[in-house]
């Protein structure tokens, strides 16, 4: 038997269920109660109506388009970040975690400061013809911004634990760069770049601190799912909002189960796993 | 266990309550864009107190979306007072959390309403889009900035004006659908409230027209300057009444209600009244209406009243989840 840290593996086990259940659990199963309230061709109302599709469209295509710039500028600077040594790269390691340590309402501020028609950013690409601020890619933007430590944070540790000696050993063979990339670097942290992808996915679909200021919040156009229920919330419409959350919910469990399943493929993988 | 929980509660209540000294300490909640005007009624009505009473007054603001902060207080945000641009914010405190009378309109004049506005326009410097009423916001071309009318007291004026507007312009039903559904669609960006979409038109130099209580946009005029902003009242828009109300139920739980209801009446003095004229809110009072009459142009105003019937009807027909409101505001009901 070995030792473990923790003593007692039935209180430690009892003492975190508890805490799982009393505070994810139980407030999730309040919100499924309340939408559960409504009735099935209601629900079906609800959540099939032009308006409400079309905020799901709009919030899963930006979160999705929110990940594609993620995976890669992500992978990017996990990779400069594990490899290379340069003055300042302490600074720029911490200011990854920003995102993250940042009220997403300042994000979102900001981020519309600086790319509203008048802001450092936004009045050059105005000119050449790209607006950001309250358009569907200022959505995108907002949610990359909150989400991209994700991708970093996953990715950065493996980089970091595979050694250069397996690229040395690589180019000692003969394989040329793209080989090395393709057939030694990549297989290796797929799946944790998979992981990271799926949480920053996870994360976009729900931000709403950061993308309600620049988001222009037009119905049909420009408006999330989370800003519909905030509305339905405001019309005291418990249920309707309830019902939309569930659908968030139901996405951000899946998008979970998915990063789990990669996980527990990767241990098995690398071989580390007990499973 | 409702039951138990409430009975816990109300122990816990008697027992700060019975701990507590003279209060002296009011929450006031109320709509977006009154912090100002709050902050100086606060002032004045803190030294009129004490120099009647002795009594040193702390009175706390909060503000945000008139709706918003209805929902605060029935989700247990313990308000004293609440001040908010649209009656049936304070209806809903009645309707659905008991928390004042029936009849809270009849406790103060005027429907328990001190001061009056109505939706104007505010443009940039030498008006480049000339725009002098409703229909020159319906133009192409024209961007107009006004929050989101599902989410903010100040935008669902707007959408009644515009809508009561067009219908005494062409006539008809079908015509306003049409001219407020063109409306929305100038609109690039809608925030959630009314300060929000300040910040939009000022800050960001977005849209070319910010629609707004007149009192905002002259504001907004007043502290940017008159070189760089001016304010154009349509020739016709709706009375937006502010209703103000002592909520009972925390009000006695507090033991503030002397308080409170002298702080609302002080809203209806020759004093208050002022400070509410000069920050470009149209008073009742008709000696401090006369004085400051420089300041408000006339304009035909319609009610919600005579125009739509009351509140119940014009929640009815226009504001309520499905109706007129949300099929012309994204062309979907749901």
């Amino acid at each position: 038997m070995r030792r473990r840290v923790i003593p007692g593996f039935g209180l430690a086990l009892g003492t975190t269920v508890l805490y799982l259940g009393a505070i994810v659990l139980l407030p999730l199963c309040a919100l499924l109660l309340k939408a559960s309230g409504i009735g099935l061709t209601q629900l079906g109302e609800i959540l099939s109506s032009p308006r409400t599709l079309a905020a799901i469209k709009l919030t899963v295509s930006m979160a999705f388009a929110a990940t594609i710039f993620n995976a890669i500028y992500g992978l990017l600077l996990a990779w400069v970040l594990a490899r290379y040594s340069f003055p300042g790269k302490r600074i720029l390691d911490a200011l990854v975690d920003v995102p993250f340590a940042l009220p997403t309402a300042v994000a979102g501020l900001a981020l519309t400061a600086l790319f509203a028609k008048n802001g450092w950013f936004g009045a050059p690409l105005d000119k050449i013809g790209i607006t950001v601020a309250y358009t569907p890619l200022g959505i995108a933007l907002a949610m990359a911004f909150t989400s991209i430590p994700f991708v970093v944070r996953t990715v950065q540790p493996v980089i970091e634990d595979l050694g250069s000696e397996v690229e040395e050993a690589g180019r000692s063979l003969g394989a040329s760069d793209v080989q090395i990339l393709w057939k030694i670097i990549f297989p290796a942290i797929f799946p944790a770049f998979l992981a990271g992808c799926s949480l920053s996915f996870a994360r976009s679909l729900g931000e709403f601190g950061a993308v309600i200021f620049i988001a222009g919040n037009q119905p049909m156009k420009t408006e999330i799912v989370a800003l519909l229920t905030f509305i339905r919330l405001e019309e005291y419409n418990y249920e309707a909002a309830a019902a939309i959350a569930a659908v968030m919910l139901v996405m951000a469990f899946i998008m979970l189960v998915i990063t789990n399943a990669v996980q527990v493929w990767h241990l098995r993988y690398v071989g580390r796993g007990e499973v | 266990m409702r039951k138990i929980l409430i009975a816990l509660a109300a122990s816990v209540s008697i027992a700060s309550s019975a701990q507590a000294q003279t209060p002296n300490t009011l929450l006031n909640v109320s709509y977006d864009i009154a912090r100002e005007l709050y902050a100086a009624i606060n002032v004045e009505f803190a030294k009129q107190w004490k120099a009647k009473t002795g009594q040193d007054v702390t009175i706390n603001q909060s503000h945000n979306g008139s709706t918003r902060q209805a929902r605060a207080i029935l989700e247990g945000l313990e308000a004293d007072v609440v001040t908010f641009n649209q009656v049936p914010d304070v209806q809903v405190l009645h309707d659905k959390g008991k928390l004042i009378p029936a009849d809270w309109q009849k406790r103060l004049p005027n429907n328990s309403s001190p001061y009056y506005s109505l939706p104007a326009f505010l443009v940039r410097a030498g008006n480049p889009k000339n725009i002098k009423d409703w229909d020159d916001l319906v133009k192409p071309g024209v961007q107009v900035i006004f929050p989101n009318p599902k989410t903010s007291g100040n935008a669902k004026y707007t959408y009644l004006a515009a809508y009561a507007f067009a219908k005494s312009k062409y006539d008809s039903a079908e015509k306003a659908d049409e001219f407020v559904k063109k409306l929305f669609g100038n609109v690039p960006v809608f925030d959630t409230g009314g300060r929000a979409a300040t910040t939009t038109f000022v800050e960001r130099q977005t849209g070319d027209v910010l629609i707004t209580f007149e009192a905002e946009t002259n504001g907004i005029r007043d502290i940017a300057g008159a070189d760089k902003y001016q304010v154009i009242v349509p020739s016709q828009s709706l009375l937006a009444e502010f209703p103000v109300a002592v909520i009972d139920k925390f009000a006695d739980k507090h033991g503030t209600q002397a308080l409170a209801k002298a702080y609302l009446e002080f809203l209806y003095t020759p004093d208050g009244q002022t400070i509410l004229a000069k920050q470009y809110n149209r008073v009742n009072d008709k000696t401090v209406a006369e004085k400051f009459k420089d300041k408000f142009p006339a304009v035909k105003l319609v009610t919600i009243e005579k125009e739509f019937g009351g509140w119940d009807k014009v929640n009815a027909e226009h504001l309520n989840p499905g109706a007129k409101l949300d099929q012309l505001f994204g062309g979907a009901n749901r």
